[in-house]
């Protein structure tokens, strides 16, 4: 793959007018943009024809720094909001961009239902395990014992494994890397936008500030080094037994299918009722 | 354009399925909703209908993405609806706020049953006046428009399209259980019978690059529709007159919010509309809304049958409302009766617009039935 230079990127997407953006020093939130914007530069997509949505949180303001048109919406709502805009206008392509606790919590419902209804929508989903812009609390990802500013003495609670999640829910593309997969990051986000209906690209990103701070990872390359320790490519991991895979967390592809998505859905359906009422044959 | 039911003729049906219709001939093409009753009946026949006129009715996971998707859908450019009753218009309360503060054309039925909670699902109220107004949280203005027969359900329902498109806001249609499931004579027009508005759009690119700004000023901004090359980014935080979130500059904030209910407030005369019978020599007044109306005005015919200077003020369009006409109508009256299926809703608004210049009395009826025109006498001649 050829890469431009991040300036060629920056300066054909972003909004000049919104710049500096509003990350900390160490978030992963940037590269994941840098991704998904290198994935539609390479794809040669519309920049007209493509909506970001997004709901509340860190990842949630990245619509207002690209020059598309966006809808940052409430939090965890972002994708029954894109319900309406890509039903209405089916040559829309949609991309979300969500953090966990927006995707996982508060929008965990709508999350499990735009993936069952398999809405064609392209997921960008950025897990730090943290809700990073209110101050560190901790979210349905974040892995047991580690701690947030609602459990200062360690998780408690069981993590979502939202990818398997997703794979569950029917999505038709699920695929889980940490920032530091810069290739195969891209190479997700491209296969992503090409398919019909739900897919999702889950990274992992470093929150030195929000996360890190909290469990003795106070910079990037620390984090760097605990995503390479708790993380097992899907290769491997199909090897490993059970009690070896605890605490860890799977990367790769783990689903590519081709399920009708929600608007080839729908256009059927509408064929079908007008068949039935006999308006047409 | 071919319709799924009879035009230009009377049928006989129920306020739900009144809305419903309504809806389509307005312009709407997407519906998104989740069954409650008693508001299911406009979702069941925009799932009929829906299809027929190549538009979308889907049913959504809850209310609150109910609403999420029909702004999604009215920024992709759709005329859109969602309906409701009062456990699912709570839900509404925050995307009801994002699309006053994004400024969102969309229509929201609240068909009212009793409450709070599950209350009485079958039953109808008027207990969702004060919500209707103030139920999202921030300071803020909305349309909330109370239809008394089945006809105004249909009539309003255009009208609350109409207005939404206007003036770029959401606009409440608030209907009660009686409305939705009476069957009444509807006259449903011809298509070319109906004055149909549609939002202003941007005439070029600098009223593109403006989607929250007053360039024609009259408060009321073109509407970059999505897809259509403007790159425009919507937010619910404070945005300058570019969408650019703007949260800790109090002139901006003051600005954009000031602006959003002025729009409203300046074109009240528009907006507001309601009916009078028996004023002009009135001693007593009976200020009413929605189905309640209908008892109302009978009390007032049977009081003047009886002597009694009664007089009646059915409001059609709850807010904005219009403080200075009740007002002058106190100077006027001796006493203004108000009679509403709750604890004092309306009342409120009336006896503020009053300003002590007349007597208010609430006559107030909770359970689900309606006052009947002698309960309402009862109280007037005492």
């Amino acid at each position: 793959m050829y890469l431009k230079s991040s300036y060629e990127i920056r300066d054909k997407y972003l909004r000049k007018d919104m710049l500096p953006t509003i990350f900390c020093p160490g978030c992963g939130i940037g590269s994941v943009l840098q991704f998904t914007l290198r994935a539609i530069d390479d794809l040669g997509l519309n920049q007209d024809e493509i909506v970001w949505v997004s709901g509340i949180g860190c990842s949630s303001r990245v619509p207002g720094f690209v020059n598309f048109d966006g809808l940052h919406t409430t939090h965890g709502r972002a994708l029954a909001f894109a319900t309406g805009i890509k039903l209405t206008n089916p040559d829309l392509r949609i991309i979300a961009f969500m953090g966990d606790g927006d995707a996982a919590a508060i929008g965990g419902n709508h999350f499990i239902h735009a993936i069952r209804r398999n809405l064609d929508v392209t997921v960008i989903l950025i897990n730090n395990f943290t809700y990073g812009m209110t101050g560190g609390q901790v979210a349905p990802t974040t892995l047991k014992g580690l701690k947030g500013t609602t459990a200062p003495y360690g998780q408690f609670e069981n993590p979502f494994d939202i990818a398997q999640l997703a794979v569950a829910a029917g999505a038709n593309y699920v695929a889980r890397w940490t920032v530091f997969n810069y290739l195969q990051g891209i190479n997700s986000v491209k296969k992503a936008l090409q398919k019909e209906g739900f897919t999702l690209v889950e990274f992992l990103s470093p929150c030195p500030i929000g996360f890190g701070r909290r469990n003795r990872m106070k910079t990037s390359p620390e984090l760097i080094r605990w995503y390479q320790e708790i993380t097992v490519p899907l290769a491997k991991a199909k090897n490993m037994k059970p009690e070896e895979l605890e605490g860890k967390i799977v990367i790769g592809e783990f689903v590519d299918r081709d399920r009708p998505g929600l608007v080839r859905e729908y256009q059927e359906y509408i064929k079908r009722a007008k068949k039935m009422m006999g308006w047409e044959g | 354009m071919r319709y799924p039911f009879v035009v230009g003729r009377s049928d006989f049906i129920q306020g739900d399925e009144a809305i419903a219709r309504a809806a389509i001939l307005a312009g709407c093409r997407f519906y998104a909703g989740y069954p409650i009753t008693p508001a299911s009946e406009i979702f069941e026949a925009m799932a009929l209908y829906m299809p027929l006129v190549d538009g979308v009715s889907i049913q959504m996971e809850d209310e609150i993405a109910s609403v999420a998707a029909i702004i999604g859908a009215s920024w992709a450019g759709a005329k859109a609806m969602t309906a409701t009753s009062g456990p699912g218009f709570s839900l509404m309360q925050e995307n009801i706020g994002y699309a006053i503060m994004t400024e969102t054309p969309i229509v929201i039925v609240n068909v009212q049953r009793g409450g709070p909670s599950t209350g009485q699902p079958t039953l109808a109220a008027q207990g969702d006046i004060m919500q209707a107004i103030w139920g999202t949280h921030g300071d803020h203005s909305l349309i909330v428009l109370s239809p008394s027969t089945v006809q105004e359900a249909f009539d309003f329902t255009i009208r609350a399209f109409n207005l939404a498109e206007k003036y770029r806001t959401p606009v409440i249609l608030l209907t009660d259980a009686e409305i939705a499931h009476m069957r009444e004579r509807v006259y449903i027009p011809n298509p070319e019978e109906i004055e149909t508005v549609s939002r202003k759009l941007p005439a070029n690119e600098e009223e593109a690059r403006l989607p929250f700004g007053d360039p024609h000023g009259d408060g009321v901004p073109p509407m970059p529709i999505f897809g259509r090359g403007y790159r425009t980014y919507v937010t619910g935080l404070t945005h300058d007159e570019h969408g650019h979130p703007k949260t800790v500059e109090p002139e901006v904030h003051e600005r954009l919010i000031r602006r959003i209910i002025d729009k409203l407030e300046r074109n009240k005369a528009d907006i507001i509309t309601y009916e009078t019978f028996g004023l002009e020599d009135a001693e007593v007044a009976i200020v009413a809304t929605g189905i309640v109306s209908r008892s109302a005005m009978s009390a007032v015919k049977m009081l003047r049958e009886r002597g009694v200077r009664a007089g009646f003020l059915k409001l059609n369009t709850i807010w904005p409302f219009d403080f200075e006409m009740v007002e002058k109508l106190a100077e006027r009256v001796r006493k203004i009766y108000v009679p509403e299926m709750n604890m004092g809703q309306l009342y409120h608004l009336v006896r503020e617009g009053a300003n002590g210049k007349a007597e208010v009395e609430l006559i107030s009826k909770i359970g689900g039935e309606v006052h009947t025109p002698m309960e309402i006498i009862e109280r007037v001649v005492g």
